[in-house]
C-alpha cells in the first residue's frame, strides 16, 4: 500500500474521533493531533521525495498505488505524486494546520465545525495525489461541498448570500468540468483500446486537435472560476468577507489553488494544443484580472475584501504564468500558488484575530493597532510585506520566476502583458501600506481598542507557523524551485511536443 | 353466454365508462366523485379485459384474473383513499378538491 | 592569492544582529540591543577597514589593474537555463570604497543613535531596524549580479520605509513613510523591466560578465526598438529609473524631503550618506554598458544636472533645517549623476566616473556630518526651523565647529574634502559639456550660499526664547561628529585616482587652478552674500525674496511637483481608476452574475406556477399529454 493512502485516510480517522469526542476541548485537540499528524507527514512526504530523487529514482510518480474501482468504464483508484504535487500537499498541510489554531475560539457546533473543515482538507488532499480525472473530479466536489455549510452556518454577514452565490459558482465551474473530463476521456484511446481516465496515461497519447479546441475552454475556465479567474471571480470577495476565519484561510489559501492546479494539471497538460492556441484570450483575462483585482482592492474599506481583490489579483498571476507555458513561468506559477497560500491565509488568520477583538473589520473605524497588539500587527506587516513581493518572503521568489520566465517570450504581446503584469507590484504596494498606514500605524481611534489583547498562545502557534513557511520558501528557494522544476519535465516535454514555444 | 354479442358493442361502453370517468375526473370538485369517476376507468379497463380475453383467448383465463386483480387493488385504493379524505375533511371540514392546493411549489 | 571569503560576514553579522535582536529584543533592556548592534556594526567597519587596506594595498594587481574578485558566491534560485540568481560577495574598488563608506556612517550613527535615541520608545527596534538597514545595504554595495542588487534594493527600500515610519504615531510619518516606499517601488518597477530586457538579451545577470571587456550588452540588442533608441539603450533608461528612484532625481524625488520625518540618525545614515547614492552607485556600476550607449548617458547627465539646479534653488527658500539639507543632498547626487554622465572609460577620459566616486565618499562624510549635526541642534532646541533658532554657537560649541567644517567642505573651499572632488567633476564636465558646466557653476555658488544661510541663523544672529538653555549633545553624540569632522576635513586627500577608476588603472591628475580658483571665487561669493543677509538678522532677506515674487512663492513650494503627484495619484488613479474599478467589479461583473442568478429566479417563478396545487389541472395537463402522444404515434405509424 502506498502511504499516501494515509493523507486520505488519517482527516476520515480525525474526523471519526471527533465524532466520538465528548467536550469542545476533546475535539480540538483530536483535530490538532490529526492534523498535526498530517503536518508531520507531508514533511516526511518531502523528505522522502527528495530523497527518492536524489538515490536517482527518475520515475515520473513516486508512490504510484493503482486500484481498480469500477471496472466497466474503466475508473482506478490512482494515486501518486510529482514534485509539484508535493509541493501543495505542504501547502495544505501548512495551511490546515495553522487553520486549526486559528478556529480555536469557535464555540458554536465546533464538534461540526471541525468535522466540515477536516472533511474539506481531505478533499483537497485527495484531489492533489489523485491521478485518475474521476477520483480527481471526485475530491474536487468533496472539498468544494463542505464550503456551502461552513459559510452558511458559521459565516457572518450575508452568509446565506454569500454562501450560495459561491457554492452555485463554484458548482457552474464543476459542470463544466466534468463535462471537459467526460470529453477528456471519449478522447484519450483515438487510435482505440479501451478508454481511460488514467492522467498519465492520457498525457501519453496525443488528443484530436478539434476536440482538444472543444474542450480546453471548459476545462480552463471550469477551473478557472475556483482559481478567480476573471470575470468570474466575484463569488471570492463575498464568499471570504463572509467565512469564518478558518474557512476563509482554507479556501484562499488551499482551495483556490485547486483551480490553479486543475489549469495547470488537466487544462495545460492534456490539451497542450489547444492551449497555445487559446492562450492569448486567458492570457488577456487573466493580465486584467492581476491589475483590475489590484486596483479593486485600493478602493475597498472591509479587511476582507481588500484582501480578497488581492487574492484575485494574486492567483490572477498563477493563471497568468501557466498560460504563459515555459519552465520558468510554469515554476513561478506553483510557487506563487504555494507562496500566496500561505500569504493569504496568514492574512486571513490575522484578520480574523483583529476582528475577533475589535468587532469591526472596516479599517477607518481602526488604528494605532500597533501599539496594543504588537505581536499581530509586525506579524500583519511582515504578511503585506511579503504580499508586495519583498526578497526574503517567498512573495518576490514567485513573482520574480514568473515575470522573468514570461519575458523569456520574445513577442511584443507576451512581453506587453508581462510588464503590466509586473506593474501591480507598484499598485499592491499602494493598497498594502495603505491598510499597514490607516490600521496599524496612527492614533487609536477608537478608545475601547486601548484594552485589547495581544495574540494568545493559539492565535501565536497559527501565526508564527504561516510566517516560518512564507520566510523558509523565501530565504532558500533553491530545493522548492528545483523539487518543482523535477515535477515540470514531462509537463514541458508534451508542450513542447504540442507546439513551439516561441523564443 | 353472450355469443351474439359483437366485440364492439363491449368496447363502446368501455369506452364511454373511460371517457365518462375521465371527465368525472377532471371537472367534479368533490373527492368523493373524483374518487367514483376513477372506479369507472378502472371498471372500464376491466371490461375490456374480459371482452378480449373471451374473443382472443378463449382457452386462457389471464384477463379474468388480472380484472380479479384490479378490483382487489381497486378496493385496496378506496378504502386508502376514502381514509385520506375522511382525514382531510376532518382538517379542513371540506372536500372540495380545489382547496387542497397547500402543497405546491 | 588572498582568501577574501570571510567577507560574507560582512552581511552575516548585520543579519544575525537584526534576526537576533528583532526577535529578543523587547525581552531585554533596551539599551543592551542598542550595544549589540554598535559592536557588530564595529565588527563589520573593522572587517571593512580591513578588507579594503588587503584589496588595495596588498592584493597584487593584475597588468596594474585591480582584480574583480568574486569572494564568495552561491546560487540563490535558477530561473532559466541561463538566468540564475546568486548570492556572494564582489570586490572590485568601488564595491570595497563603499563598503568603507556605508560601515563607517553607518557605525557612527550607531554611536551617535546611543545618546540621540536614549529613553525614546522603540529603542531597540530602531537598532533592530538599523541592522536590517546595514545589512541590505552592503548587500546591496557587495552584489555580484544585477538581481541580488535588486534584491537588497527592495530590502533598503522595506528598511527605509520602516525607519521613515519609526514614529508610527505621527500621521505625517506615516504618510512620508508610504510616500518614499511607493515612489520607489514605482522607480523599481522600471529597474525590473531593464534588468528582465538586460537579462534577456544578453542572458546573464552577472556584473563580472556584464562589465567586463567583451560583456554581451555590447553586441547584443543594439537594433533599434523604439524611439530611435536600442534596446539595450532602454533597457539601461529603464535602469536608470531605479537609480533615479533611489537616488531622488527629478522628477522622482518628491519621496526625499518628506522622509526627513524619520529620526535624524536615519536621516543621516539612509536619506543622505549611502542609500540615497544607490542610484549613483548602481549607474557607476553599470557604466560600461551605460558608455557603450552614449544617448543614455546623456540623459543621465542632464537629470543630473538638472536636479542639482533645481533642488539647490528649492534649498535657498527652506525653513526647515532637515528638508535644506535634504535638498542639498538631492542637489550633491545630481552632481554625482552628471559626473558620470561626462565621463569617459578608461584613464583620463574616466575622470568623471573618478569624480563622481570621490564625491560620492567625500559627501558621505560631509553630510553625514550635517545631520548629525542637524540632529544635535534639534536635539537642544526642539525644533527643526531655522527661523527659531539663532545665536546657538555659544552653547553648542562642538556642534559648531564641526557644522562649520561640514559647511565648508560641502561649499568647495579647500582643502576640506569637497573642493577636491567637487573640483574633478567641474573638470570632467568642463571637457565634455560646457552647458552643463556653467550650471554646475551656478550650484556650487548656490550651495554656498545656502548652506551658509543655514549656518548663520542657526548659530548667528540673534538668540530666541528658547524652552530651556540649549546645551551640548552628550558625548555618544558629539564624538561621531568630530570623527567625521576630521574625515571632512581630510577625505580629500585620498588619491582616488589611484584607487577607483572606470577601468581600474591607476591615472594621473592634477588640479586644474583654472577651473577650481573660478570655483572656489563663486563659492566665496556665495558666502559672501549669506554673511551679508544673515550673520544679523535683517530684513533684506525678505526683500529680496519680495522682489522675487511668484518664482520665490514656487520655489518655496517646491515648484508644486508633491501638488501635481498628488493630483496624478489622488485624484486620477484613485478617483477615476481605483473607485471605477471597484464600482464595475461590484456592479457590472457582479451584477451580471446576479443577473443570472435573478434570470434564473424569474423563470422558475414562472414555472412554478403551473404547480398550482389543482389537482384536476395536473390531471388535464397530463391526460392532453397523453392524447397529444397517442395522436403523434398513430400519426407516426401510419405513414
Amino acid at each position: 500500500m502506498s502511504f499516501l493512502l494515509l493523507f486520505i485516510v488519517i482527516p476520515v480517522l480525525t474526523v471519526i474521533g471527533i465524532f466520538f469526542s465528548k467536550t469542545h476541548m476533546q475535539v480540538k485537540w483530536t483535530a490538532v493531533i490529526g492534523m498535526s499528524f498530517q503536518l508531520i507527514m507531508a514533511g516526511l512526504l518531502i523528505y522522502l521525495f527528495l530523497a527518492a530523487r536524489a538515490a536517482g529514482n527518475t520515475a515520473e510518480i513516486l508512490f504510484p498505488q493503482d486500484m481498480v474501482w469500477y471496472k466497466n468504464l474503466n475508473i482506478h483508484f490512482f494515486i501518486g505524486v510529482d514534485g509539484v504535487s508535493v509541493a501543495m500537499i505542504g501547502l495544505t498541510s501548512i495551511v490546515i494546520f495553522a487553520g486549526i489554531f486559528a478556529s480555536w475560539d469557535v464555540t458554536d457546533l465546533p464538534r461540526e465545525f471541525f468535522t466540515s473543515l477536516i472533511l474539506l482538507a481531505s478533499g483537497v488532499f485527495g484531489f492533489f495525489i489523485s491521478l485518475d480525472l474521476f477520483t480527481l473530479f471526485l475530491f474536487y466536489e468533496i472539498a468544494v461541498i463542505p464550503m456551502y455549510l461552513l459559510i452558511g452556518i458559521w459565516g457572518s454577514g450575508p452568509r446565506h448570500y454569500s454562501a450560495m452565490k459561491l457554492t452555485l459558482m463554484l458548482m457552474g465551474g464543476s459542470a463544466l468540468i466534468m463535462l471537459g473530463l467526460i470529453g477528456l476521456y471519449f478522447n484519450s484511446a483515438p487510435d482505440g483500446g479501451p478508454l481511460t481516465f488514467n492522467l498519465i496515461q492520457i498525457s501519453k497519447v496525443t488528443i484530436p486537435m478539434p476536440a482538444q479546441r472543444f474542450f480546453f475552454p471548459f476545462l480552463f475556465v471550469g477551473f478557472g472560476v475556483l482559481g478567480a479567474l476573471y470575470p468570474f471571480h466575484t463569488w471570492s470577495p463575498d464568499g471570504h468577507a463572509s467565512a469564518p476565519t478558518a474557512v476563509s484561510m482554507l479556501h484562499a489559501g488551499v482551495l483556490m489553488k485547486l483551480g490553479g492546479y486543475g489549469c495547470y494539471r488537466v487544462a495545460v497538460f492534456l490539451l497542450p494544443g489547444a492551449a497555445h492556441e487559446m492562450a492569448w484570450i486567458f492570457l488577456i483575462l487573466t493580465t486584467i484580472s492581476v491589475i483590475y483585482g489590484a486596483f479593486g482592492a485600493i478602493w475597498q474599506k472591509d479587511l476582507k475584501y481588500i484582501n480578497a481583490y488581492s487574492s484575485v489579483s494574486h492567483c490572477g498571476l498563477v493563471l497568468f504564468a501557466v498560460l504563459m507555458m515555459n519552465q520558468t513561468a510554469m515554476n513561478g506559477a506553483i510557487m506563487q500558488m504555494i507562496s500566496h497560500g500561505i500569504m493569504t491565509a496568514l492574512f486571513f488568520a490575522l484578520i480574523g484575530m483583529i476582528y475577533g477583538r475589535t468587532h469591526t473589520r472596516y479599517i477607518n473605524e481602526m488604528g494605532g493597532l500597533m501599539k496594543v497588539m504588537p505581536f499581530l500587527a509586525v506579524a500583519y506587516v511582515i504578511g503585506g510585506l511579503a504580499s508586495l513581493g519583498l526578497p526574503g518572503f517567498s512573495g518576490f521568489v514567485a513573482e520574480m520566476t514568473i515575470f522573468v520566465g514570461s519575458f523569456q517570450h520574445n513577442d511584443v504581446f507576451h512581453r506587453v502583458c508581462t510588464i503590466i503584469a509586473a506593474s501591480s507590484i507598484v499598485v499592491t504596494a499602494v493598497y498594502i501600506l495603505r491598510v499597514v498606514g490607516i490600521l496599524l500605524m496612527g492614533k487609536i481611534k477608537n478608545p475601547e481598542f486601548n484594552h485589547i489583547t495581544d495574540g494568545k498562545w493559539f492565535d501565536r502557534i497559527s501565526v508564527v507557523t504561516l510566517i516560518l513557511g512564507i520566510t523558509a520558501i523565501g530565504m532558500a528557494p533553491l530545493w522548492l524551485s528545483d523539487m518543482i522544476n523535477n515535477g515540470l519535465v514531462p509537463v514541458m516535454q508534451r508542450i513542447l511536443l504540442a507546439g513551439p514555444i516561441l523564443h | 353466454m353472450f355469443e351474439g354479442v359483437p366485440i364492439h358493442w363491449f368496447l363502446v361502453l368501455a369506452t364511454a365508462m373511460f371517457f365518462i370517468g375521465i371527465y368525472g375526473f377532471l371537472v367534479r370538485k368533490n373527492l368523493i366523485t373524483m374518487l367514483m369517476s376513477i372506479e369507472l376507468i378502472l371498471n372500464s379497463v376491466c371490461i375490456n379485459f374480459v371482452a378480449f380475453n373471451k374473443i382472443l383467448f378463449p382457452e386462457h383465463l389471464e384477463g379474468m384474473f388480472f380484472t380479479l386483480f384490479i378490483i382487489a387493488v381497486a378496493a385496496a385504493e378506496a378504502s386508502v383513499a376514502i381514509a385520506i379524505i375522511i382525514n382531510i375533511y376532518r382538517r379542513i371540514v371540506n372536500i372540495d378538491v380545489e382547496k387542497m392546493n397547500e402543497m405546491k411549489y | 592569492m588572498i582568501d577574501f571569503s570571510y567577507t560574507i560576514w560582512i552581511l552575516l553579522i548585520p543579519l544575525l544582529v537584526f534576526v537576533v535582536t528583532g526577535l529578543t529584543g523587547h525581552r531585554f533592556k533596551p539599551i543592551v540591543t542598542g550595544i549589540i548592534g554598535t559592536t557588530g556594526l564595529g565588527v563589520v567597519f573593522l572587517l571593512s577597514v580591513y578588507t579594503a587596506y588587503k584589496y588595495f594595498f596588498v592584493l597584487d594587481k593584475v597588468e596594474g589593474a585591480f582584480q574583480r574578485l568574486l569572494a564568495f558566491n552561491f546560487t540563490w534560485l535558477h530561473l532559466t537555463e541561463k538566468l540564475h540568481i546568486d548570492i556572494g560577495v564582489l570586490l572590485d574598488p568601488i564595491s570595497v570604497m563603499m563598503l568603507i563608506v556605508i560601515s563607517t556612517v553607518s557605525f557612527m550613527v550607531h554611536i551617535y543613535s546611543l545618546g540621540y535615541m536614549r529613553g525614546e520608545k522603540g529603542f531597540a527596534r530602531f537598532f533592530s531596524l538599523l541592522s536590517l538597514f546595514s545589512f541590505s545595504m552592503l548587500g546591496l554595495v557587495i552584489a555580484t549580479n544585477i538581481f541580488q542588487m535588486y534584491i537588497f534594493w527592495e530590502l533598503v527600500g522595506v528598511s527605509s520605509f520602516l525607519l521613515i515610519g519609526f514614529y508610527y504615531e505621527k500621521d505625517s510619518a506615516v504618510a512620508a513613510s508610504k510616500k518614499a516606499f511607493i515612489v520607489t517601488r514605482f522607480a523599481d518597477l522600471g529597474f525590473l523591466i531593464g534588468i528582465l530586457v538586460l537579462s534577456y538579451t544578453t542572458g546573464t545577470f552577472d556584473f563580472i560578465t556584464l562589465t567586463g571587456p567583451d560583456s554581451p550588452a555590447f553586441t547584443s540588442g543594439q537594433g533599434i526598438m523604439f524611439l530611435g533608441m536600442s534596446t539595450m539603450t532602454w533597457s539601461m533608461l529603464f535602469i536608470f529609473m531605479g537609480g533615479a528612484g533611489k537616488s531622488a532625481m527629478f522628477p522622482l524625488h518628491i519621496w526625499l524631503p518628506d522622509a526627513m520625518e524619520g529620526p535624524t540618525p536615519v536621516s543621516a545614515l539612509i536619506h543622505a550618506a549611502t542609500m540615497v547614492v544607490a542610484g549613483v552607485y548602481l549607474v557607476a556600476r553599470m557604466f560600461p554598458i551605460f558608455h557603450h550607449e552614449q544617448s543614455a548617458l546623456e540623459i543621465v547627465a542632464w537629470v543630473g544636472g538638472f536636479t542639482s539646479l533645481f533642488a539647490a534653488v528649492i534649498a535657498c527658500t527652506q525653513y526647515d533645517i532637515k528638508r535644506v539639507l535634504a535638498y542639498s543632498t538631492m542637489s550633491q547626487i545630481g552632481y554625482m549623476m552628471l559626473a558620470l554622465g561626462v565621463s569617459g572609460y578608461g584613464g583620463e577620459e574616466g575622470l568623471g566616473y573618478m569624480a563622481s566616486m570621490f564625491h560620492l565618499f567625500t559627501h558621505a562624510f560631509f553630510k553625514a556630518l550635517l545631520f548629525l549635526g542637524a540632529g544635535a541642534i534639534i536635539h537642544a532646541v526642539h525644533s527643526n526651523y531655522m527661523n527659531e533658532m539663532g545665536g546657538l554657537r555659544k552653547y553648542l560649541p562642538i556642534t559648531h565647529a564641526t557644522f562649520l567644517i561640514a559647511c565648508l567642505a560641502i561649499s568647495g573651499i579647500p582643502p576640506f574634502a569637497g573642493f577636491f572632488s567637487k573640483d574633478e567633476i567641474l573638470v570632467a564636465a568642463f571637457h565634455h559639456n560646457k552647458a552643463l558646466f556653467a550650471i554646475e557653476y551656478l550650484v556650487a555658488g548656490m550651495t554656498a550660499f545656502y548652506m551658509f544661510r543655514l549656518y548663520f541663523n542657526v548659530f548667528w544672529g540673534k538668540e530666541q526664547l528658547y524652552h530651556h538653555t540649549p546645551h551640548e549633545a552628550p558625548i555618544t553624540m558629539t564624538l561621531p561628529l568630530i570623527i567625521l569632522a576630521i574625515g571632512s576635513t581630510f577625505a580629500g586627500f585620498i588619491p582616488f585616482t589611484k584607487l577607483v577608476t572606470s577601468d581600474s588603472l591607476p591615472f594621473e591628475t592634477h588640479t586644474e587652478w583654472g577651473i577650481a580658483i573660478p570655483s572656489i571665487l563663486i563659492a566665496l561669493a556665495g558666502i559672501g552674500i549669506a554673511t551679508m543677509l544673515y550673520m544679523k538678522k535683517s530684513e533684506t532677506s525678505k526683500k529680496i525674496a519680495m522682489a522675487l515674487g511668484g518664482f520665490y512663492t514656487a520655489a518655496y513650494s517646491k515648484f508644486y511637483i508633491d501638488e501635481v503627484y498628488l493630483f496624478i495619484t489622488k485624484k486620477i488613479l484613485f478617483n477615476y481608476v481605483s473607485r471605477p474599478v471597484a464600482w464595475f467589479d461590484r456592479h457590472i461583473v457582479d451584477g451580471t452574475m446576479n443577473q443570472f442568478a435573478y434570470v434564473t429566479n424569474l423563470v422558475s417563478d414562472k414555472i412554478k406556477g403551473f404547480q398550482s396545487g389543482q389537482l384536476q389541472q395536473y390531471a388535464l395537463a397530463f391526460i392532453s399529454g397523453v392524447i397529444a402522444l397517442a395522436l403523434l404515434f398513430i400519426y407516426l405509424w401510419t405513414n
